[in-house]
């Protein structure tokens, strides 16, 4: 992403819009630009914000005016008076930004849009967690945080190290080199983006070491990281994680649920 | 795609959050669910939701690339039901918000007669979530918990710029602006309502809750 020199008024609307604080203004050019190694490519700016496309010299010379009688103006804050957003064409591996950090790119490994896969969401369909399995997401950089890859591949080869299996269709999984080991390829392990999700399953009977082995590796990154389990219920819409989470000392207030009117053909 | 899981706030917090999403499963009931991804929303819309979406079409509250001046002085605030219904085109995710526990069982329950054949979640705290789907006559079926945020969460921001962050999951929603707002609110220069459809333009799934952003915003300014 960039911001056209030639439209930029320095209004700064877009400063405060950028979710990991890439774009700032030039005190000296007057002029906001983006800090490429940080801007992750989530296209917030240019899809998010509302424009007009009014001409630059005309908004210059009123917020001039504006300064020289001491006027303040109080102009919607989402909006780019000028349209001076403008997306870059992304190459390799510049691109696996945009694909981990704009929600509404589909991922080609997994043809859903976001950054993870279906889940549970459709395991009244798909059965993929079945019952006394539990589906695990791991996710990095969120809320708002980012992360590089490099840091994502350090937990992939802890949970390597403990025989856990990648889900196949994950984008993670799609980037690494050796699944066995949990090895992220190399030219994009310096990339940053918004967030990414790393999915597998276990039996129900491994969910403690694996809590406190992905507990015990967070605290070694340059980030943050949201963990999500998930179970098949019984008929009666109980589930045997309840007990075992709360054993373990994790307290779980908000979830998905999903109510099973699903069916294999619509 | 947890873009709902791991909203930020107390059990309390959660009581006018409901998020229904129905989403089809790709290469298994994908083919012609288009259809039925449309019916979802039409059936939501009668049921008073807050916000509507589809994760690849945006929301009831949209950006406009085509602004003219006046909107800095008359922004248009009336949510959008008619271009998310008529937008679908193909397979995604399409959900509804809703700020009332009675909203969304009447909405299951006619869902349920509906027999669209996509998988149906709430988004929502776990007992409250159950709760509806009992009153609507289902258990449910598959859940997943969120155990919230591991690592440097000091890199986090504080819990009311958190709790309306969060709320577009995919973090279009950065802490600068969130605050911005709040404290814009706080200052008299926006309405809550005005601060609230401000966020919610800026999440294309529309899952964004602008009633719970609402009462947030009304809090900060007390």
């Amino acid at each position: 992403m960039h911001i056209d020199q030639q439209k930029c008024v320095a209004c700064g609307n877009c400063v405060a819009i950028c979710p990991m604080g890439a774009i700032s203004i030039d005190s000296v050019k007057n002029r906001a630009y983006v800090n490429a190694d940080e801007c992750v490519e989530c296209y917030t700016c240019f899809r998010g914000m509302s424009m007009e496309r009014l001409n630059p010299t005309l908004v210059r010379g009123i917020r001039r005016l504006l300064k020289i009688f001491r006027l303040r103006f109080d102009p919607e804050p989402d909006v780019c008076p000028t349209s001076a957003i403008a997306p870059d064409e992304l190459t390799w591996p510049r691109v696996v930004r945009r694909a981990f950090s704009d929600p509404v790119v589909t991922h080609e490994s997994t043809g859903v849009h976001g950054r993870g896969t279906e889940e549970v969401k459709t395991n009244d369909v798909t059965n993929r967690v079945g019952v006394g399995e539990v589906g695990y997401v791991v996710e990095f950089g969120r809320p708002t945080v980012g992360v590089r890859f490099r840091d994502i591949e350090k937990m992939t080869r802890a949970l390597a190290q403990m025989g856990i299996e990648f889900e196949p269709k994950n984008p993670v999984t799609h980037m690494m080199t050796d699944k066995k080991s949990g090895k992220i390829r190399d030219d994009v392990l310096n990339e940053k983006i918004l967030s990414a999700i790393v999915e597998f399953k276990t039996r129900i009977e491994n969910v403690p070491a694996v809590l406190h082995r992905v507990d015990e590796v967070s605290k070694t990154l340059d980030t943050v990281v949201a963990v999500g389990v998930s179970t098949r219920c019984d008929e009666s819409g109980g589930s045997a994680l309840d007990t075992v989470l709360s054993g373990e000392g994790f307290s779980f207030v908000r979830g998905k649920t999903n109510l099973g009117l699903g069916r294999v053909s619509l | 795609m947890t873009n709902t899981l791991h909203r930020y706030g107390s059990s309390d917090s959660f009581n006018d959050d409901y998020i229904v999403f129905a989403i089809p499963a790709r290469g298994i009931n994908d083919k012609d669910s288009v259809e039925k991804q449309r019916r979802f929303l039409e059936i939501a819309r009668k049921h008073h939701p807050v916000n509507m979406g589809d994760a690849s079409h945006g929301a009831i509250f949209r950006p406009s690339k085509e602004l003219n001046p006046t909107v800095h002085w008359r922004r248009e605030l009336a949510p959008d039901f008619d271009t998310v219904v008529n937008c679908v085109s193909c397979p995604s995710t399409v959900a509804a918000v809703f700020n009332d526990p009675d909203h969304v069982v009447a909405f299951i329950k006619e869902l349920k007669k509906a027999g669209l054949g996509l998988s149906i979640n709430i988004s929502a705290a776990l007992d409250k979530a159950q709760e509806c789907a009992r009153r609507a006559g289902l258990e449910r079926h598959s859940v997943e918990y969120s155990l919230g945020f591991f690592g440097q969460t000091d890199r986090m921001a504080d819990r009311q710029t958190l709790e309306l962050a969060t709320m577009c999951g995919h973090g279009m929603l950065s802490f600068n602006f969130v605050r911005k707002l709040v404290e814009w609110v706080k200052q008299g220069r926006r309405s809550p309502q005005q601060a609230s459809a401000t966020l919610a333009r800026f999440c294309s799934c529309g899952v964004f809750n602008p009633a719970r952003a609402c009462r947030l915003f009304e809090e900060a300014k007390k």
